[in-house]
């Protein structure tokens, strides 16, 4: 039980983390690094409190789920960094247009 | 004063999203202890299932259709990643001996590895991600230290094996359809077989995706 609360507690810690990253950095790279680490906190979360059923048995239906977006995360990430670089290719910026000083 | 106003910005960011970790953390600890049906049922149907480690029955056979949705993500995503841009041209690269020579022994024992990852999933954690992500790494590893593909190779063979996972499952999903079952319903003494079956494309598909979605451009000039 203490054990499954620590993990979700620095899932919860990682994705707050994230979330601010996501909201105050401007370059889209760090924007794509910050919605990494708030992915990496819900998945830590998901898996973490799976460990609050008693006698060591453990549900594995949340793990598959997380096996499943772990994966899906990567194929999300590669799609945004490409994004990105057409971004720098076709106006020489890396952030958003509202976000440009 | 911009300035000003971009400090005041990110302090409200930070406190709203304190705010809300707070709010979170305290629904954490209340959170009533967890009910162990879901864990129960799948318990109890382990038998049926065709494998013994139930993450990976969980996978493939009884929450078969996330598994098949998530390969079809992947070459969605790839297909994303391939509209956008060709792909940027690799500079050649010779690695020094060390290097060299390094890849070269790591190869055979990556690939030994993510076939004992593949084989391990039907009994303890392992199987068709795991093993993929593996070979993606491989993938990454030789391009890094200077390995190049002929850029006909890529054309209609690499692509067939992006598709191949999601051939693989949708024809062992089809299978019960052969024995008067329903869609996704594997016979009980094909389940082990059809398992195999699918991992075994799928572990080759991701492997190769992830690799392809890694040099972020369309492989092949049209």
């Amino acid at each position: 039980m203490v054990t499954a609360l620590l993990y979700g507690l620095t899932g919860l810690g990682l994705f707050a983390l994230g979330l601010y990253a996501l909201i105050t950095q401007t370059h889209l790279l760090r924007k794509l690094l910050a919605i990494n680490v708030l992915g990496g906190g819900i998945f830590l979360v998901l898996g973490g409190l799976t460990r609050r059923l008693a006698d060591n048995l453990i549900d594995p239906v949340p793990h598959a789920m997380v096996i499943t977006g772990i994966v899906v995360d990567i194929a999300a990430t590669a799609l945004g960094l490409a994004i990105v670089m057409r971004i720098h290719a076709l106006t020489g910026h890396t952030t958003l247009p509202e976000e440009r000083e | 004063m911009t300035r000003f106003i971009w400090h005041a910005v990110r302090l409200l960011a930070a406190f709203l999203v304190a705010g809300m970790a707070v709010g979170l953390a305290f629904t954490i600890v209340s959170l009533p202890p967890a009910s162990p049906e879901l864990a129960l049922t799948v318990a109890d149907n382990m038998t049926k299932s065709g494998v013994s480690h139930p993450v990976t029955a969980v996978l493939l056979n009884f929450r078969g259709y996330d598994t098949l949705l998530e390969m079809a993500v992947l070459l969605l995503a790839l297909v994303g990643t391939w509209s956008l841009a060709p792909i940027q041209e690799m500079p050649p690269v010779t690695p020094v001996a060390v290097l060299d020579s390094l890849t070269r022994l790591l190869t055979p024992l990556i690939m030994l590895t993510v076939g004992y990852l593949l084989w391990a999933g039907a009994h303890a954690p392992g199987g068709a991600f795991q093993a993929g992500a593996l070979l993606a790494a491989l993938g990454v590893l030789l391009n890094l230290t200077g390995w190049r593909l002929p850029i006909d190779a890529t054309q209609c063979y690499l692509r067939a094996i992006m598709a191949a996972g999601l051939i693989a499952f949708l024809l062992a999903a089809a299978n019960g359809w052969v024995h008067g079952m329903h869609f996704f319903s594997y016979p009980h003494d094909q389940a082990h077989m059809l398992i195999q079956f699918i991992e075994t494309f799928a572990t080759l598909s991701i492997g190769i995706t992830l690799f392809t979605l890694f040099l972020l451009g369309r492989t092949a000039p049209h």
